[in-house]
């Protein structure tokens, strides 16, 4: 009996069976990606922990560190906490990208994912909500903290202002998308609930720091910048704070040094010892905004996300 | 077309070289209560996890509802509702929206959504609780609002791995009852797995399972009738006349050594009784019908009881609080 059903052919056996297969799919991105966000919602210490990092990070490190960075740039015209802006925008993204991938194994502790897993929808369907779902909870987070662009000291109350904060959220998703992804890849396959923290500290915090959020990518070591070269972030921190620090005025260290100088002293001087003055005091870089073209950006950016979510989709759909 | 809801054949699964499913075949017919029969690692819930496509076998075919399990994983879990042995409910979201996402995720029309919600939350008496967050409900609370989420799709067959482990008697009794009229009100199959004699004893079939091979399948009666026949045990005012005159009325049956009481051995104990009451001449002061149960069944197959075995583990799963079980 059961070899005769066998040999019926599927068209004959399944005549919409494309088309289910197409509703199933559409159906489990849609709600996968829908109790992800209703899931964050719920989770008030969440949303306020996440909230509040980045702001402890902008204003405690970013006044901390200001008087160093006066070395790099002038220090008078650009202010540190507004070129780390968009590098603390970045970490934002990263971290709740990232971290919001450990709700799958939070599913798989208290069963629910197995519910999701024996339900009629395709596996890739439920990875590509997973990622949807953290990518836009991330997006909202860094939206949130975006609201602090309009503080005067950062980028003041303005029409530009606003137009660089709607410029950035599609960036910040793209961003949010590939390290969602990287996230879910993770936790696929991983089975022990306390191991996951450090997996992601371990992988976390290198792609931070080399992602140039805290410090600019110039003059830096030839081994650094290979490591900054390969990280993706990089390019996602780049384009950031190309939009970010767009008009305005990062003037060199040179100009600045020069600038201290009262001009009737200046003209004093030979010029002989001017030009030895001039060779001896520290060689520093002009401040960019952006060190890489924002077309290597996007395409970096792109690539990255494709990768990251191709292989989270086949890791999860892999396990049992 | 043959009435077999469920077919399987020469199924094998090993993990690591530990062999948990070993050459079981079994059919289970339309609208029957089948189960599972065995100690914990018997291989219940890989058999299970492999009809509901969770795992693959290592070789043999199964079909549930007419599909090849490996072939038409989705038609197949269209097909079933599943009640897991661990909780598999998200506990953030209320009853209510694991209803919902149920419904959406088994593409229930819209138009039956809301209808079927309340109709299985108030099967199962969970109405006034609905909007309540999952966490804060009790066990049994947890399984009876799995076993609506079970059924909200209304699948072909019910697969129910140990419905009712961790669960105080009236919570067990009050699920049972409320299996046993449904499968009175729908065209339902329920195959279930446990390690409780009490709760095979609700099934039509059982298989017996032990050590990845099924080594007994029939009715909990004629199962239970392979173990030779009922024992009556019987006080009176003259034992020995009386075993006298037993012997010579019923000379088919046969006498246990027992020196207080006269035990015998009778194939139909109950149906024994009322002659023997009034057949025999002496005063009875007492009378005892011991039948036989499963466990004296899993006992003469196996030469082990069932629940020795069975406690340990389960115990060390139920209570430790993170304890994520390893097994399948």
């Amino acid at each position: 009996m059961v070899e005769e059903r066998v040999h019926i052919s599927e068209k004959e056996r399944f005549p919409d069976r494309g088309q289910k297969m197409r509703r199933r799919y559409t159906t489990g991105i849609m709600v996968i990606w829908l109790r992800e966000l209703k899931r964050f919602w719920r989770d008030t210490p969440r949303r306020i922990g996440a909230f509040f990092q980045p702001i402890i990070y902008l204003f405690l490190l970013g006044t901390g560190l200001q008087s160093a960075f006066k070395v790099f740039g002038s220090g008078t015209t650009v202010k540190y906490v507004t070129f780390m802006f968009p590098g603390i925008l970045g970490m934002t993204v990263l971290f709740t990208s990232m971290f919001s991938a450990i709700s799958i194994l939070w599913d798989r502790e208290f069963g629910f994912l197995k519910e999701v897993l024996v339900s009629p929808v395709p596996r890739s369907s439920v990875a590509i909500g997973k990622i949807f779902g953290g990518a836009t909870t991330a997006v909202m987070q860094a939206a949130v903290f975006m609201i602090l662009m309009f503080i005067p000291s950062i980028y003041g109350f303005s029409l530009s202002t606003l137009t660089k904060a709607i410029l950035l959220l599609p960036v910040a998703f793209l961003l949010a998308l590939g390290l969602t992804s990287l996230g879910v890849a993770i936790a696929a396959r991983m089975e022990s609930f306390e191991g996951f923290p450090i997996v992601m500290n371990f992988i976390l915090l290198p792609l931070f720091f080399l992602s140039g959020a805290m410090f600019p990518l110039q003059g830096l070591p030839e081994w650094l910048e290979i490591l900054t070269k390969a990280n993706p972030l990089s390019y996602g921190v780049d384009l950031l704070r190309g939009i970010a620090l767009k008009g305005v005025n990062l003037s060199s260290a040179q100009a600045s040094l020069a600038g201290k100088i009262p001009g009737e002293v200046l003209s004093k001087i030979p010029p002989d010892v001017l030009q030895k003055i001039k060779a001896s005091a520290p060689q520093v870089p002009k401040l960019q905004s952006q060190i890489y073209p924002a077309w290597l950006d996007v395409v970096v950016m792109v690539g990255f996300v494709v990768v990251m979510m191709a292989i989270a989709v086949r890791q999860f759909s892999k396990q049992d | 077309m043959n009435d077999n809801v469920i077919t399987v054949d020469s199924l094998v699964k090993s993990f690591n070289g530990v062999v948990a499913v070993n050459d079981v075949s079994f059919d289970v017919s339309r609208g029957e209560i089948f189960g599972f029969l065995g100690p914990n690692g018997a291989g219940k819930t890989t058999t299970i996890n492999i009809l509901c496509t969770l795992l693959k076998p290592d070789s043999g075919r199964a079909f549930v509802n007419g599909y090849d399990v490996l072939k038409y994983k989705h038609e197949v879990r269209e097909s079933i509702g599943l009640v897991f042995q661990d909780p598999s409910l998200d506990d953030r979201l209320t009853g209510w929206e694991n209803l919902e996402f149920h419904a959406y995720v088994y593409h229930i029309p819209k138009t039956e959504r809301k209808r079927r919600m309340i109709e299985v939350l108030d099967m199962v008496a969970l109405t006034d609780r609905a909007h309540d967050l999952v966490r804060t409900y009790s066990g049994g609370m947890k399984r009876r609002l799995e076993i609506a989420r079970g059924l909200l799709h209304y699948p072909h067959i019910l697969f129910l791995d140990e419905p009712t482990i961790g669960l105080d008697p009236q919570t067990r009794n009050y699920i049972w009852n409320y299996i046993e009229d449904l499968k009175k009100r729908e065209e339902i199959t329920i195959f279930l797995t446990t390690h409780y004699m009490e709760e095979a004893e609700h099934c039509e079939r059982i298989a017996i399972i032990d050590r990845g091979k099924i080594i007994a399948m029939d009715t909990p009666d004629n199962l239970k009738r392979m173990i030779g026949g009922d024992v009556i045990r019987l006080k009176t005012k003259d034992d020995n006349r009386a075993r006298k005159e037993i012997l010579s009325l019923f000379p088919q049956v046969e006498m246990l050594p027992d020196k207080d009481t006269i035990s015998f051995k009778v194939s139909k104990g109950d149906e024994f009784i009322p002659p023997l009451i009034r057949g025999l001449g002496v005063e009875i002061i007492s009378i005892n019908l011991h039948r036989p149960t499963l466990d004296d069944v899993f006992l003469k197959l196996t030469g082990r009881e069932i629940r020795e075995e069975g406690m340990d583990e389960t115990a060390s799963l139920r209570f430790a609080p993170f304890g994520r079980p390893t097994r399948r």
